[in-house]
């Protein structure tokens, strides 16, 4: 990083891709250049409306050259000229391969997981299964926060114990009950019960814990674990 | 008072040397962590009385040091000016000291460091085996001072570098100086802290910070702490130094939680600095204003790592975020930040006083100086001890660490905390640098250096620190969360005899997409315990998954305990204190354990006087 | 719980209102007492303008904060690397029986809290156990009973 030039919007520079030279905005992600030329990369993390996290690691790239070679994030990467970027190479989709059977050895039966999982040819699975229902990529975090500007909801505990939650596991005043925090869960479904009641939110499917309809009305829930809404403050344990 | 120049400061000094008598008697009591553990500040406070007593109390002076570093020794005291060494103190030897050494100026042999295999006992500090081979060019000063008086450090010379560089360098100099210098940062990378330095002065930012490093992370090192604790002044000129260099007017200092000592220490420190002008605003005089604040930790090792602490200074939970772009440019609260290890400051004045080429004389040809490394574990001599880089791990284990105790053979060693890796006998020769530990799988780390003998089980150690980084993984990102999940409940699998040998081709697969995908050093460097011991220890591995041995006699399910008739005297020890009561016998009869009741927690095995109780 | 919010406040202002410095703020209350109670968490987020969530977020993430009310007496393990390789493990075993508690709990009669942690500094004397602010060097499952003093061994 020795060139501290700031360029002006719109002066492209040209970087490397799977062999070819190609030009992109300096502005744009490394994701955001390779998709510009229609190659795919899987994500799991990213959404075009949000800040982008880097947390998946399914958007990995190769970078640099010979036998100095790195994996980076596309989605965090900025473009930068000069760079050599190789999207499938068998280093990348190899990594992909793993960090795709740890997620679904998480959440086993998310559709969207095992969609991807044929799309990479991942046939088989050596961990055994969690039936968690978050892989934790924080896009209800971002969504909430960046655009409902609600932050009621974030990331408790650390490590394997991480989870997403509402302050102090309880109901909170600050949550809109907008329920876009679900619409942009990849793995939602695994919170579904299934169509229950007509909503616009959601691809037509409410998909809650059961729905405390009496306090959300159609809205949905996000609390985990359920009934969370109607403890009073007294009722949870310090 | 408020010191207007370089001048004024030079005076100060003078008028504290001249008010200093060389030969006045002086009693350093070491108050380091390890001392401290044993009491010794009972023993301080019975020499202040003993010396009060004797009538003694202005001839005499007490001075409470930082770590002097053979921690295995402890209390230690040292006698000035004579500089005479004595260990393993309790209260009831404080009043022959006075009488012997400090009034009729002789020695008390039975408390002095004595030699085993030259059959002879050591009177001074630098002819003891541990001391001699060391170049302590940090730690020494430890001892020289009382961490609270600012007026010590002045005497050996603090602030001198600083009054230099604020007096007669501009910036650029200051910075060629520690570019030249050949420095290395001491925190983990090894990045060259000239560079460093410069990537941070030439950001773009009016505003830009430096921040201390002392969140010392590593299980089983406490350099940091010892520097921090002993020469918080030293810290601090470094600091100043650097942010005079990148142009910085405010900088951190991150001190770990479980520090309290240093944390009271730099704090006074600050405190002190600012009365005299050498911090705050416009410091001596020269129109640079800089001023320190202190942080603490929260307990969580990945706040080591520089984006995560950067956030911890935030206020935010310890999570990294990408390096893309570096923190150079866009660090604490988005502006240009140059982190710095404790150790990487305390070098700083040392170079600007010495000069650049004095400094990097010192070491090997890619990495200068001396680093202070915590060498502990199943060796000898436990303590601190700083040795100039290029030293081979065999010196610093066998000449320095007195080897392994109790007879038993040496396996390993660890170096560079959770991240490092275990380098075998073997190895032992090679010079300890940068590259060099690097090459072979472990790295130089903060300088934790954890010594293990054939008792050790390389597996279960595996397991340790892969179990150690699962509990401190911020859990931000995939690989790292789900990876060492997976990676510890495989080992976990192996040392309970549950292994199988494609284990260890999963093990690898995990171990290379940790290194390639995660997001940050913690995750990136976390196989490499693992990696290291499957490559040098293969052996054990394979003994616990296909034979269901621990060869170590570590892992519990794997071993059972049994009384050997031949050495039982039915003394009943093991009887007693056995929890489940496992063990039956009459006594003067041989005992017997029942396997079937026995929780294998290893009590009898600890107490039995005739080592009668074996495991296999 | 009731909380004495002049007493936060000062607390509050000590840091300057400074969002940077949750973390030192959080530190102190704890001191206060003993743990976090949600509602000076609450406060605090109210007074440092900050999401509640964050607040949460912090307080879970690091191990010096508790959510609970802890023991009398705190009684810390050490689970270095070279008090593990000396075999702290088995000592911190033994206080979990003693105790009849795992690390991280409190007795039922809130006296002692058992917890571990890595590295205490005083490597030389592994393992070490830290009771309250008192070291205690080369541990072993034996000496556990002299540490905890008479009442427990009696249980
Ligand atoms: C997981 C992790 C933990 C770290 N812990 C520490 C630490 O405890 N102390 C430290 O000085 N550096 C630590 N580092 C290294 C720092 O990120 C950083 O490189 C260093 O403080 C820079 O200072 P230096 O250039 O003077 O070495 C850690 C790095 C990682 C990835
Ligand atoms: S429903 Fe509540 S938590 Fe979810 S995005 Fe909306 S405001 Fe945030
Ligand atoms: S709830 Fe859904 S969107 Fe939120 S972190 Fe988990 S998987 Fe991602
Ligand atoms: S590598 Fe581990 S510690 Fe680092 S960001 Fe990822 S989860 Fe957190
Ligand atoms: S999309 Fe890049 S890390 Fe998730
Ligand atoms: S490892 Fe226990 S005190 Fe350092």
């Amino acid at each position: 990083m020795s060139k501290k030039v700031e360029k002006s919007r719109g002066e492209m520079i040209s970087f490397m891709l799977n062999g070819a030279e190609v030009q992109a905005d300096p502005k744009w992600s490394l994701l955001e250049a390779i998709q510009f030329y229609g190659i795919s990369i899987p994500t799991l993390c990213h959404d075009e409306g949000l800040t982008p996290y880097g947390v998946c690691r399914m958007c990995v790239v190769e970078v640099g050259n010979g036998n100095r070679t790195k994996l980076v994030a596309s989605c965090m990467h900025p473009v930068t000229g000069g760079l050599n970027v190789r999207t499938h190479t068998s280093r990348v989709i190899k990594t992909r391969k793993m960090i795709l059977e740890l997620l679904i050895a998480r959440c086993p039966s998310s559709k969207k997981l095992q969609d991807m999982a044929a799309m990479l040819e991942l046939k088989e699975v050596r961990f055994d299964p969690l039936n968690d229902d978050c892989i934790l990529c924080g896009l209800c975090v971002r969504m909430c926060e960046e655009q409902m500007v609600a932050k009621a909801i974030g990331y408790a505990g650390r490590g394997m114990d991480r989870y997403i939650t509402t302050p102090f596991d309880m109901t909170s005043d600050e949550c809109r009950k907008c329920g876009a925090c679900m619409f942009i869960c990849p793995v939602c479904e695994l919170r579904c019960q299934g169509p229950q009641a007509e909503t616009t939110l959601c691809s037509g499917c409410i998909n809650t814990e059961p729905v405390c309809a009496s306090i959300y009305g159609e809205a949905m829930c996000f609390m985990v674990p359920c009934l969370s809404c109607i403890k009073k403050p007294e009722d949870v344990k310090a | 008072m408020n010191l207007s120049s370089v001048k004024e400061l030079e005076d100060l000094r003078k008028k504290i040397l001249s008010g200093r008598d060389l030969d006045k008697p002086c009693i350093a009591v070491c108050g380091g962590p390890g001392c401290l553990a044993k009491q010794c500040l009972q023993v301080r406070d019975e020499f202040i009385k003993e010396i009060s007593a004797k009538g003694l109390k202005s001839k005499v002076d007490i001075r409470t040091t930082g770590c002097h570093g053979y921690c295995e020794r402890g209390p230690i005291a040292l006698i000035f000016p004579q500089g005479i060494f004595y260990q393993r103190l309790s209260i009831d030897d404080v009043a022959e000291i006075v009488e012997e050494t400090v009034i009729n100026n002789k020695t008390v042999p039975r408390l002095l460091y004595s030699d085993v295999e030259a059959k002879q006992v050591i009177e001074k500090e630098n002819d003891i085996p541990f001391y001699k081979m060391q170049t302590r060019l940090i730690l020494s000063n430890n001892r020289m001072i009382d961490p609270n008086s600012i007026e010590d450090y002045l005497a050996i010379g603090g602030y001198s570098a600083l009054g230099k560089v604020l007096g007669s360098m501009n910036p650029p100099e200051v910075l060629d100086a520690i570019k030249k210098s050949g420095l290395r940062g001491r925190g983990g990378g090894g990045f060259h802290t000239g560079r460093k330095w410069e990537a941070t002065r030439d950001a773009p930012g009016d505003i830009k910070y430096v921040i201390c490093n002392a969140d010392e992370g590593d299980p089983g090192a406490f350099m940091d702490r010892s520097i921090l604790e002993g020469n918080p002044h030293s810290v601090l000129e470094g600091m100043i130094i650097g942010a005079y260099t990148i142009g910085s007017g405010v900088g951190y200092v991150y001190v770990r939680n479980e520090y309290p000592l240093a944390l009271k220490n730099v704090m006074l420190a600050i405190k002190q600095a600012k009365e005299l002008g050498i911090l705050g605003n416009n410091i001596l005089g020269s129109g640079f204003s800089f001023d320190v604040k202190v942080n603490r930790g929260g307990g969580a090792f990945v706040c080591g790592e520089s984006t995560a602490l950067m956030a911890s200074l935030e206020g935010k939970t310890g999570e990294p975020r990408a390096k893309y772009i570096h923190t150079s440019e866009k660090g604490l609260w988005d502006r240009p930040s140059n982190l710095n290890n404790v150790e990487t400051w305390a070098n700083v004045p040392m170079i600007l006083n010495k000069g650049a080429q004095w400094f990097s004389d010192i070491g090997t040809e890619s990495s200068k100086g001396t680093k202070v490394f915590s060498l502990v574990g199943k060796i000898n001599n436990t303590g601190l001890v700083e040795v100039p880089m290029g030293m081979t791990l065999r010196e610093i284990i066998f000449d320095i660490g007195g080897g392994i105790p109790g007879g038993k053979s040496f396996k390993a060693v660890q170096t560079g905390g959770p991240s490092g890796g275990c380098i075998p006998e073997n190895l032992l020769d090679i010079p300890v640098d940068y590259e060099r530990l690097t090459e072979v799988g472990s790295m130089m780390g903060s300088g934790g250096m954890i010594v293990m003998d054939e008792d050790t089980c390389m597996v279960d150690l595996a397991k340790y620190f892969t179990n150690f980084l699962q509990e401190e993984s911020c859990g931000k990102c995939v690989p790292c969360r789900e990876g060492l999940r997976r990676m510890g409940d495989i080992l976990k699998d192996i040392t309970e005899g549950k292994g199988r040998m494609d284990d260890i081709l999963l093990i690898e697969d995990l171990a290379g997409m940790l290194k390639d995908a995660s997001l940050c050093g913690l995750g990136t460097t976390a196989a490499n315990p693992v990696i290291s011991t499957l490559k040098y220890f293969r052996d054990e591995y394979v003994a616990h998954i296909s034979d269901h041995k621990c060869p170590a006699g570590v892992c519990r399910e794997l071993i059972t305990y049994g009384i050997d008739p031949d050495n039982c005297t039915g003394c009943g020890l093991c009887k007693k204190n056995c929890p489940p009561k496992a063990i039956n016998g009459e006594r003067k009869q041989t005992h017997v354990l029942d396997t079937g009741k026995c929780i294998k927690c290893g009590i009898c095995y600890d107490v039995c006087k005739f080592e009668a109780v074996r495991k296999e | 719980m009731k909380i004495d919010e002049s007493k936060l406040d000062s607390i509050i202002k000590k840091y300057n209102n400074e969002q940077g410095s949750l973390i030192s703020i959080l530190q102190d209350i704890q001191v206060e007492y003993k743990y976090l109670p949600r509602e000076a968490m609450d406060h605090v987020a109210k007074s440092l303008q900050i999401p509640r969530v964050q607040v949460f977020g912090v307080a879970t993430f690091f191990k010096a904060f508790s959510l609970k009310p802890k023991g009398k007496q705190q009684i810390h393990v050490c689970m270095g690397t070279a008090c593990h390789v000396r075999g702290s493990k088995m000592v911190l075993e033994e206080l979990e029986r003693k105790l009849g508690i795992k690390a991280g709990d409190t007795t039922q009669d809130n006296e002692y809290t058992l917890e571990t942690v890595n590295c205490v500094g005083a490597c030389a004397l592994g393992p070490v156990v830290v009771k309250n602010e008192e070291y205690r060097g080369q541990m072993t499952p034996i000496k556990v009973e002299s540490l905890l003093g008479t009442k427990i061994a009696k249980r």
